[in-house]
C-alpha cells in the first residue's frame, strides 16, 4: 500500500476512536456520575437552588448537546471554566504544562538513556551471572511501591541529608532546577526496572538473528556487532516504546508533582479530583486521550517508514 | 525377551507429555518459581485466616504506648494509636490479596469473554469490540481509575470494580489474536462438522487452548492491583476505615521525620515480597506455558 494512503486511512480511523473516547467520558461524568449539584451544595440544598445551579453549569440541556460539547472540546481544546476556581481551563492547562515538562522531559530523557545503556551491557553479558542479577534487581525494584520510593527519598535526601528542596517550586530557568533534581532521580529509579526489562528483551530478540551470526563469522568483534548492528535494528521497537510515552510527559505525574508541590498538570488534576471539579477532570482526560491517539498514529506511521514490511499488511 | 516386549508396550501406552505436563516438570525444577509459589501460598493462607477472623482480629486494640519502636514485646512496633503494626500488616495482606484476587478475576473474565467473542465471531461484532477497547485504552488508566472511584464512592468495593474494569484490555487483545489463529485449525473444523455449536467450539475446544494466557495475565494483574491500591489510598480513593498497605505507607509520610520507620518498612517489605514472588511466578509461568518461547532460553 502507498504510504500516503496508509497515513490517510490511519488518520480517518482516529475519528471513531475519538468519538468513542468522548462517549466513555460522557457516560462516566454526565450520565452515571452522582449529581454534581448535590455534591457542590451539600445535603440541605433546596430544589430551586439545585435547579439554578444545574442551569448555570449547563447540566439541564439534553444529553446529546452535552455529548457534542465534549466532542467539540476534543477539537477546539476549549474546555470551559473550572467549577472551583472559575478560571479558563485551557489557560490552566497551558500554565501547568510548563512546570510538568521541566520535570518530565529531563527525567524521561535521562531514564531512557540509563535504561538503554544498562540493557546494552546486559545484552553483552547475556546468560551470565551479571545478566541474571540485573534482571532480578529490576524485578525487585519494580516490586516496591512508587509511593515508598517518594516518601523514603524525600525523607533521606531532603530531610536527613538536606541536599534537595522538596517544596517552593520557582518558575523560570534556571530557578526550577533545585526543585526537580530529586523527583527526576526518583523517576529514573521508578522507570529503570520496567525499561531495562523491555529493552533487554528487544536486544535479545536481535542478538539471536541470522545477521548477527553472519557478522560474527566475518570476524567482527562483539562490541561492534552490538553497537553497530544490534542497536540499529533494535531502534524500531525502541522508538515505538519511547514515542508512545511522550503524551504522558505532557500530563505530568500525579504523585511526584503533588509530593514535591510542583504546580504542574499532575497537581492540577489531583486538586480537581479532590474538589470534584468535573470539567477539569474531563478536560485532562480528553486531552490525554487525544495526545495518546495522535502519538499512536505517529508511532504507526514511523513504524511503516522504518520498516516497510509493515505496510503490506 | 518377554521383558523387552513388555517395556515397549508400556512405552506405547505412556502418553506423550502435554503442555501442562511439560510446564509442571519445568516449574518443579525451577527453585525460584517454587519458592515464589510457596510465598504466594503463605500470603494467601494468612489472608484467608485473617479474613475468617482467626488471626489479627484485634488489630484495632491499643496495646502499648504511641509509636513504640520494634522490640521483643511489640514485634513490628506500634503506630500512633499504640496499635500493633504486625497485625495491621497482616490485615493489609488480607486487603491486598483480596483486591488482587477479585480484580484479576473481573479483568480476566471481561478480557477473555470480549476477546474470545471478538476473535471468534469476527465481522461487525469484532469491529465493535476492537473499537471499544481501542477507545477505552486511549484514556490513561489512572484517569479511568479516578473517574470510576469518584462515581462509585470511596471504599473497598469501588476499588475492586475500578481496578477490575481497567485491567482487561491487554488480555482481550491477546485472547482475540489467539482465537483468530485457532478458529481455522483442523480441530475446530472437525468439531464443527460433527455438529458442534459455536458456543461449544469456543468454550469447550478453543478456550482450553488459550488458558495459559489467562493464567499468565492473572498473575500479572494480581500484582498490578496490589501496587495500584497503594496509589489509590494516597489519592484518598482507596480502602477506608481498615488498615491496608497503602494507608500504612501513606501514613508514614508524616512519621519518618519523627524517626518512625516501622510502618513504612513493614508495609513496603510485605508488599515487596509478595509482588516479587508474583513477578517471578509470572515469568516462570510464561516461560513454561508459552509454546512460542519453548526451546528459546
Amino acid at each position: 500500500m502507498n504510504i500516503y494512503a496508509y497515513i490517510v486511512r490511519r488518520l480517518l480511523y482516529v475519528i471513531p476512536i475519538l468519538l468513542g473516547v468522548c462517549a466513555i467520558i460522557f457516560i462516566l461524568f454526565n450520565v452515571v456520575s452522582p449529581d454534581p449539584t448535590l455534591i457542590m451544595l451539600g445535603k440541605h440544598a433546596s430544589v430551586e437552588q439545585m435547579e439554578s445551579l444545574r442551569r448555570e453549569l449547563g447540566l439541564d440541556r439534553p444529553y446529546y448537546v452535552q455529548y457534542l460539547d465534549i466532542v467539540k472540546s476534543a477539537f477546539t481544546f476549549d474546555f470551559g471554566r473550572s467549577w472551583s476556581t472559575k478560571q479558563e481551563i485551557s489557560s490552566m492547562i497551558a500554565n501547568g504544562a510548563v512546570p510538568s515538562l521541566t520535570l518530565t522531559l529531563p527525567a524521561f530523557f535521562l531514564a531512557t538513556l540509563v535504561s538503554i545503556s544498562i540493557s546494552l551491557l546486559v545484552a553483552f553479558f547475556r546468560g551470565k551471572f551479571f545478566d541474571k542479577f540485573i534482571v532480578f534487581v529490576c524485578v525487585a525494584f519494580m516490586s516496591i511501591s512508587s509511593l515508598a520510593y517518594i516518601i523514603f527519598g524525600q525523607w533521606f535526601f531532603a530531610y536527613k541529608l538536606g541536599w534537595f528542596e522538596i517544596s517552593g517550586y520557582e518558575h523560570g530557568f534556571p530557578y526550577f532546577i533545585p526543585y526537580v533534581i530529586l523527583p527526576i532521580i526518583i523517576w529514573i529509579i521508578l522507570s529503570v526496572g520496567p525499561d531495562v526489562r523491555f529493552y533487554r528483551t528487544v536486544m535479545l530478540d536481535e542478538v539471536y538473528q541470522d545477521y548477527v551470526r553472519t557478522a560474527k563469522s566475518k570476524g567482527l568483534s562483539d562490541k561492534i556487532i552490538l553497537f553497530k548492528h544490534v542497536l540499529k535494528n533494535a531502534m524500531i521497537p525502541i522508538i515505538t516504546y519511547v514515542v508512545i510515552q511522550i503524551p504522558f510527559l505532557i500530563l505530568g505525574t500525579l504523585l511526584l508533582e503533588s509530593f514535591f508541590s510542583i504546580p504542574g498538570l499532575g497537581s492540577m488534576t489531583l486538586n480537581a479530583v479532590n474538589s470534584l471539579d468535573f470539567p477539569v477532570i474531563k478536560a485532562v482526560t480528553v486531552l490525554s486521550a487525544v495526545a495518546y491517539i495522535i502519538f499512536s498514529v505517529i508511532t504507526d506511521v514511523l513504524y511503516t517508514i522504518v520498516d516497510p514490511r509493515v505496510r503490506l499488511n | 525377551m518377554e521383558n523387552v516386549v513388555a517395556s515397549i508396550d508400556t512405552d506405547k501406552n505412556e502418553k506423550s507429555k502435554s503442555l501442562w505436563g511439560h510446564a509442571w516438570t519445568q516449574l518443579s525444577n525451577d527453585k525460584m518459581a517454587l519458592t515464589a509459589t510457596v510465598i504466594v501460598g503463605v500470603y494467601l493462607l494468612v489472608a484467608l485466616l485473617s479474613f475468617m477472623g482467626v488471626i489479627a482480629n484485634e488489630w484495632s486494640a491499643e496495646i502499648g504506648p504511641s509509636y513504640a519502636p520494634p522490640s521483643a514485646d511489640y514485634l513490628f512496633g506500634l503506630d500512633i494509636f499504640g496499635r500493633s503494626v504486625l497485625l495491621k500488616t497482616i490485615k493489609g495482606a488480607e486487603i491486598a490479596m483480596s483486591i488482587g484476587f477479585v480484580t484479576s478475576m473481573i479483568s480476566v473474565f471481561i478480557g477473555t469473554l470480549l476477546g474470545a467473542v471478538s476473535g471468534y465471531y469476527g465481522g461487525k461484532i469484532d469491529e465493535f469490540i476492537v473499537w471499544f477497547y481501542t477507545s477505552f485504552s486511549s484514556i490513561p488508566s489512572i484517569m479511568m481509575l479516578m473517574a470510576i472511584t469518584l462515581i462509585l464512592g470511596k471504599g473497598v468495593t469501588s476499588v475492586y470494580i475500578a481496578l477490575g474494569l481497567t485491567g482487561w484490555v491487554s488480555l482481550c487483545r491477546l485472547i482475540r489474536g489467539e482465537v483468530i489463529r485457532h478458529k481455522n485449525r483442523d480441530y475446530v473444523h472437525a468439531v464443527s462438522s460433527l455438529g458442534g455449536s459455536n458456543l461449544r467450539i469456543l468454550f469447550k475446544h478453543i478456550l482450553p487452548n488459550v488458558t495459559h494466557i489467562m493464567i499468565i495475565n492473572f498473575s500479572l494483574q494480581f500484582q498490578i492491583a496490589i501496587k495500584s491500591e497503594v496509589i489509590l489510598s494516597y489519592l484518598g480513593l482507596g480502602v477506608q476505615g481498615r488498615p491496608s498497605w497503602g494507608t500504612m505507607i501513606d501514613d508514614s509520610k508524616l512519621e519518618l521525620a519523627r524517626g518512625v520507620w516501622w510502618q513504612l518498612g513493614s508495609a513496603t517489605v510485605a508488599m515487596l515480597i509478595v509482588v516479587l514472588a508474583f513477578n517471578i511466578l509470572g515469568d516462570a509461568l510464561r516461560d513454561a506455558l508459552d509454546p512460542k518461547l519453548k526451546g528459546k532460553s
